[in-house]
């Protein structure tokens, strides 16, 4: 029995020591260098530069290199549109599956191209082995690659002085996914692989029951044991952010995740990426004291309150005191704690942890059932989502929305010492406040509407399936988690029906484009932007001032908008469990 | 300087402003003004909307209510007065100083001359009948009718009337000093003055323009912050509106109990939330920057350029009167070999006798001094004739009966030795080498073309600059110190002052170069000017403070002028600049901080009734939902008047370094920000208990 904050250290430990050398390889494949990764797949790259006629050095400026990924985007939703509606129709469906419905097949195509890989679907009994592989997976590395290339086009406006071009995206996403994705996916597919978790395309295996039951009036003798590509299509799942499983019970599935090994390197790989980006950021500004302010403030932001997840997940349910259960943190009660919904191989404690990883990391997977877990521990999901995905956030749009709070905070730290603020020699003006707030703004705004129009209507209260405070909290994550692209469920809420698949789809979709659009913009005004020399008198952006500033911003800025939400839902249900137990003694 | 200020700017009177901003904050209650702010708009939605229930309640007989709702919207309307009269007070004082402006601003009639010469036959016209190019002529007690520049004729002109500084000003056709203000008054003599100024445009008028309207332009880094303000009001709304359905929702489908909210809670919950704090100081944080700027008697063209004051990080500062005492002393005699020093000093006065400049008289004063009776001796120059100093020969003298005298400098000196066929001694290099590599001005005495030896002129560098330099170092601002000295003394001198860089031998030409070179590498460029020649050099720089004793080109190309004709102004000016935007900063992240308070306050009231559970919340210990939500509302209002005082002074300034300036004002208004309301509100609970 391994303790959850050993694992926690061990889980952040590993991603910074393997995310700062990726991150270093990084910079060097988007900086076109020629070294051994380039030497050995360029031919590669090349073709496909000469399959698409796209010319490597032709540069776009901020609107191109946005309708570009706009376009690019469009494709990739119609296609997998089409797939799945017409699925029953195409090979490999060896379980004979129906067509999604079109509101389902919407909702699917927005979550899966917005990398939210929300799932208002079970994997093993709706999708065939096609829409998985060459719909689902495939968006997987789509959707993950694209939110890095808009972080690295920002990075390309910090960087660049008085140009206009932000790099070509077809190049960068051909990178991405050749130098990037792929590689990285292989080596984590080929572990999950030995580790148990099948690569099929074979159909599902019919298991006859050495001990038949009866379950309500039906003879059980034998079971369905679903299959399918499912090693392939973990790793890239947790690597990309997306989060989205082969099954519905996503990496509490044995299948998904064998072993504690297995469910320990899943969630090194879903903070790997996003960390990994931070060190890039450094390479590229050539300010390694940038990577240290913004892992310090992702950290500041996410230790405590992982903490805090795990802390009252383990502390267990307070109602169940004196009706002599034990909840005791013993190896025999799988770790103890709150165990409603948690996968014995894993325990109360991990499941937090893994539940503060995937909110936080924006790849929404989960190893245990949210909605079971302890009230705080809940409100840490949704608080991780809300405070706008950016400890450590989602595949390269945790960190552009990182930047655009540090762009807050540099404006009034600007401010503050008397000086228009400016960040890395670029000044902030009011085109880049405005794009920054366009971003910033969007967020709230569909995640309190959604649930403010979700209570008020009955399709949308026809959802829940608790009660109380508890039921709200459901809808509130219902539109938390679409809306930044999260993609993790909370569950307890019949999501496939018209209005949320209507809905969430609109909350992905909007969360995804109007908050990282105006963000490629102000991107495009930085790179056009005169480089200012610092001196004693400029705002340096880094040391432990400036990241309780940005910190600070985040909190007051953004999460702070979520507390009268927070306070009817998961603190409302706390708290009337702490009255119901002070009554009853 | 402070008795001029206070003539500038009348002295406050403070009751009566006070009075004046109260009568004013009630006429600014209407819709087109509130509109104009859009923070404070919503306020005054939520202020109509909740007088609105206060008659609803009123009617339909629930005096409990109607009294939480009429002391909700009282609040309300107080937090609106309060904002307009921090704007009024601040608009106040620059009223007081139009006003007096304005007086100078009589009409007057010009005599437009048909040609320009002071006996050419006029017309009578009034002052706005001219036009560029007319010449009037203005002699002993008129008054001046626009902008122009001097073209013949000497005149002393009473500058008062826009300067402050009641002592009187010569004013002279070409030259430095050929610039006259409209509005000013001819104490003596005449002038023939060329207009340059379309009536309405005048100096004058800039000014009155500027001091009125500086609340209607907004500058950059207000824009900025402007939007950023509208961002968050704008979510707040939303935060507000969207708890409706919430508290709805939980009342009826998940507590099954309590009421759902008030819109009366709701809109005193917006109203706490939104940034009203420097909403309603804004305005009156800008007018109060120029207002900071012109008690220093330095008038801005723009409030950009206030701003760009802020952001300077390269000061052009001229060695003379900045970093020196206006002019060099004679420091010592150095007398070739075979010269006795008391010949040398002897001639150098008798050349400088007839020099009325600082330089000729410290060579007379030290000759006096050292050489009592070999001075006697040689005479004065009566029967000479004087050789003033001009532009071409860089030399000046005395011609006396078959003696020329002449002092000047060094190679100006060589070649006039050289024309006469006289001689050039060999240690004379090695003496004018030494004097100037010490930063001293070396000038070349010679009689009959011989030279004597050299006249050592020192800088005496201000006491106290060093200092300030490096203060300014210390804010990450480089001062680079513009002379016409050569480069040695000019490094002798930028070492002794302790600058960063110096220009020497500076022409206009190589000012502009500079400025472009900086511009270039992204720095921002403050400058000091007044001659027409350094106008281009004027135009470039970011920050570029005229004298008013300057050139009208000079003027125009400026942003600033400088009423004092304070060289070491520039160095205030930077400090303003920068005080205006660290009052914004700080009080918009005090405003924003204040928002934590609030929500432990208003949420726990507000929905204790549906979840009692939610009364933990309340960590104040507030004494009842209403005290609490009446009490941040209170609060939220009470700050606006309590920080007026702040908001018009600027919060306190010191030259730091950005991370300590930093540090500290997020200690003060970050931190400080949080605690406050916490303390603030619970007090007013406990007054509200007690009574």
């Amino acid at each position: 029995m391994t303790s959850p904050v050993e694992t926690l250290i061990a889980v952040l430990m590993a991603a910074i020591l393997f995310g700062m050398p990726l991150g270093a390889y990084m910079a060097r494949i988007y900086g076109g260098e020629t070294f051994w990764a380039t030497r050995a797949l360029r031919p590669i790259e090349h073709f496909f530069y000469r399959l698409g006629g796209i010319h490597p050095e032709d540069e776009m400026d901020w609107k191109r290199y946005a309708i570009a990924l706009l376009f690019f985007n469009l494709i990739g939703t119609l296609f997998l549109y089409g797939l799945l509606l017409w699925q029953h129709k195409l090979p490999l469906n060896p379980e004979h599956f129906a067509a999604v419905t079109h509101a389902l097949a919407f909702n699917t195509a927005a979550s899966f191209v917005t990398n939210t890989n929300w799932q208002a679907y079970g994997g093993e009994s709706t999708m065939s082995y096609l829409s998985q592989m060459l719909g689902l997976a495939v968006q997987n590395f789509l959707s993950a690659a694209t939110g890095i290339v808009i972080v690295l086009a920002i990075i390309r406006g910090i960087v660049r002085a008085k140009s206009r071009h932000l790099g070509n995206f077809w190049v960068d996403m051909t990178r991405t996914v050749l130098y990037v994705l792929l590689p990285l996916s292989v080596i984590l597919g080929l572990v999950l692989l030995e580790q148990g978790a099948p690569q099929t395309l074979g159909a599902y295996v019919e298991a006859h029951l050495i001990a038949p039951f009866v379950s309500g009036k039906a003879y059980v003798t034998h079971q369905t044991i679903a299959l399918g590509p499912v090693a392939s299509q973990e790793a890239i799942k947790q690597l990309g952010n997306n989060g989205g499983g082969f099954f519905n019970a996503n990496s509490a599935h044995p299948f998904e995740s064998p072993t504690a090994f297995t469910n320990y390197l899943q969630m090194v790989a879903m903070i790997l990426i996003p960390i990994a980006l931070v060190f890039m950021f450094g390479y590229m500004t050539k300010d390694r004291r940038q990577s240290t302010m913004i892992l310090s403030a992702m950290l500041v932001l996410f230790v405590p309150l992982a903490l805090a997840s795990m802390h009252y997940d383990l502390a267990a349910n307070p109602l169940f005191h004196g009706l002599g259960l034990s909840q005791a943190h013993t190896a025999a009660n799988a770790g103890g704690g709150d165990m409603v919904g948690v996968e014995d191989r894993f325990g109360a404690g991990s499941s937090a942890l893994f539940g503060s990883v995937a909110t936080a990391t924006s790849t929404g997977a989960a190893n245990s059932a949210y909605d079971s877990f302890m009230p705080l521990s809940g409100l840490v999901n949704l608080f991780f989502m809300q405070l706008g995905e950016t400890a450590f956030g989602g595949v390269g749009t945790g960190l552009a929305t990182m930047l655009a709070f540090v762009i807050f905070a540099v404006f009034l730290g600007g401010l503050m010492i008397g000086r228009t603020p400016e960040y890395l020699g670029k000044k902030i003006e009011s085109f880049e406040i405005k794009m920054a707030s366009l971003s910033i703004l969007v967020m709230p705004l569909l995640v309190l509407i959604g649930t403010a129009v979700a209570t008020a209507f009955a399709a949308g209260r026809a959802g829940t399936f608790n009660p109380g405070a508890h039921g709200f909290s459901e809808i509130l994550y219902a539109f938390t988690s679409p809306s930044n692209n999260n993609g993790s469920a909370f569950g307890g809420l019949s999501a496939d029906t018209t209005f949320y698949n209507v809905a969430t789809g609109l909350c992905m979709l909007i969360g995804r484009y109007w908050s990282y659009l105006p963000l490629l913009a102000l991107g495009g005004s930085l790179a056009a932007k005169q480089r200012l020399p610092a001196s004693a008198g400029t705002l340096g952006a880094h040391g432990p001032l400036f990241v309780g500033l940005v910190v600070g911003v985040i909190l007051l800025i953004g999460a702070l908008n979520f507390f009268p939400a927070l306070g009817l839902g998961p603190i409302a249900e706390q708290m009337t469990h702490v009255h119901a137990l002070a009554a009853s003694k | 300087m402070n008795a001029k200020a206070a003539h500038a700017v009348p002295t406050v009177a403070w009751d009566r402003l006070a009075q004046a901003a109260l009568i004013d904050s009630i006429r600014k209650l209407n819709l087109r003004h509130q509109l104009r702010n859009p923070v404070m708009f919503v306020v005054y939605v939520g202020s109509w909307l909740v007088l609105a229930l206060f008659v609803r309640d009123l009617v339909i007989h629930k005096p409990a209510l109607a009294t939480f709702t009429g002391v909700v919207d009282v609040w309300l309307w107080l937090t609106l007065l309060f904002a307009n009269f921090s704007e009024s007070l601040a608009e106040g004082q620059g009223k007081a100083q139009a006003a007096s402006l304005r007086q100078a601003r009589k009409e007057v009639e010009a005599k437009r001359l048909q040609e320009v010469r002071e006996d050419s036959p006029f017309e009578m016209v009034t002052g706005l009948a001219l036009r560029p190019g007319d010449h009037v002529l203005v002699g002993a007690g008129d008054i001046i009718p626009s902008d122009g520049e001097a073209v013949l004729g000497v005149a002393s002109v009473d500058e008062s009337a826009i300067t402050g500084e009641s002592a009187p000003v010569i004013r002279e056709g070409a030259g430095d000093r050929s610039a006259v203000t409209g509005g000013t008054k001819v104490l003596s003599d005449w002038l023939v003055v060329r207009i340059t100024a379309q009536p309405g445009e005048t100096f004058l008028d800039r000014m009155i323009t500027m001091v009125e309207g500086a609340s209607r332009r907004k500058t950059p880094n207000e824009i900025a912050l402007g939007i950023l303000l509208v961002v968050l009001t704008l979510v707040f709304l939303v935060v507000t509106i969207t708890l409706f359905p919430f508290s709805w929702y939980s009342v009826h489908y998940a507590a099954h109990a309590g009421r759902v909210v008030g819109i009366t809670v709701l809109v005193a919950l917006l109203v706490c939330l939104i940034p009203t704090t420097i909403g309603a100081l804004l305005p009156a944080i800008g007018i109060a920057g120029i207002m900071r700027l012109l008690r220093a008697n330095v008038v801005a063209t723009s409030g950009r350029a206030i701003e760009a004051a802020g952001d300077v990080d390269v000061l052009f500062l001229d060695k003379t009167g900045t970093i020196t005492y206006g002019n060099r002393q004679a420091a010592a005699f150095h007398a070739v070999t075979g010269v006795a020093e008391a010949r040398l000093a002897a001639c150098a006065r008798q050349a400088s006798l007839a020099d009325g400049t600082p330089e000729g008289k410290s060579i007379v004063t030290l000759a006096g001094a050292r050489f009592p009776q070999e001075i006697a001796a040689a005479g004065d120059t009566k029967g000479g004739v004087l050789v003033p100093f001009s532009a071409d020969t860089r030399m000046s003298g005395v011609d006396l009966p078959g003696r020329q005298i002449r002092k000047g400098a060094p190679d100006a000196m060589r070649q006039w030795v050289a024309k006469a066929g006289g001689t050039w001694p060999d240690g004379l290099d090695r003496i004018v080498d030494k004097v100037a590599s010490g930063g001293a001005t070396p000038l070349v005495v010679c009689e009959d073309g011989v030279a004597l030896g050299v006249v050592e002129l020192k800088d005496i560098v201000k006491s106290g600059i060093r200092e300030r330099f490096a203060a300014l170092r210390t804010m990450g601002i480089r001062t680079v110190m513009v002379t016409g000295d050569n480069p040695l003394t000019a490094r002798a001198i930028a070492t002794e002052a302790g600058v960063d860089d110096f220009i020497a031998e500076a022409k206009p030409e190589a000012k502009l170069a500079r400025i472009q070179e900086y511009h270039k590498e992204g720095h921002m460029v403050a400058m000091t000017g007044d001659g027409t020649n350094d106008a281009p050099a004027l135009a470039q720089a970011d920050v570029a403070l005229c004298m008013a004793s300057g050139t009208q080109a000079a003027r125009e190309a400026a942003n600033m002028v400088d009423l004092d004709s304070n060289p070491t102004k520039l160095l205030e000016i930077v400090g303003i600049g920068k005080q205006l935007l660290i009052t914004r900063g700080s009080l918009t992240t005090f405003s924003v901080a204040n928002d934590v308070a609030k929500y432990f306050a208003i949420i726990p009231a507000a929905f204790v009734s549906t979840y009692p559970a939610l009364g933990a919340l309340n960590i104040m210990h507030l004494s009842s939902p209403t005290h609490a939500i009446l009490a941040a509302v209170i609060f939220n209002a009470v700050i606006i008047p309590l920080l007026i005082p702040l908001a018009l002074r600027g919060v306190r300034y010191r030259a730091a370094a950005a991370k300590d300036l930093l540090r500290r004002n997020i200690w003060i208004y970050g931190v400080g920000g949080i605690i406050a309301p916490f303390v603030g509100i619970k007090l007013i609970d406990m007054f509200l208990t007690w009574i």
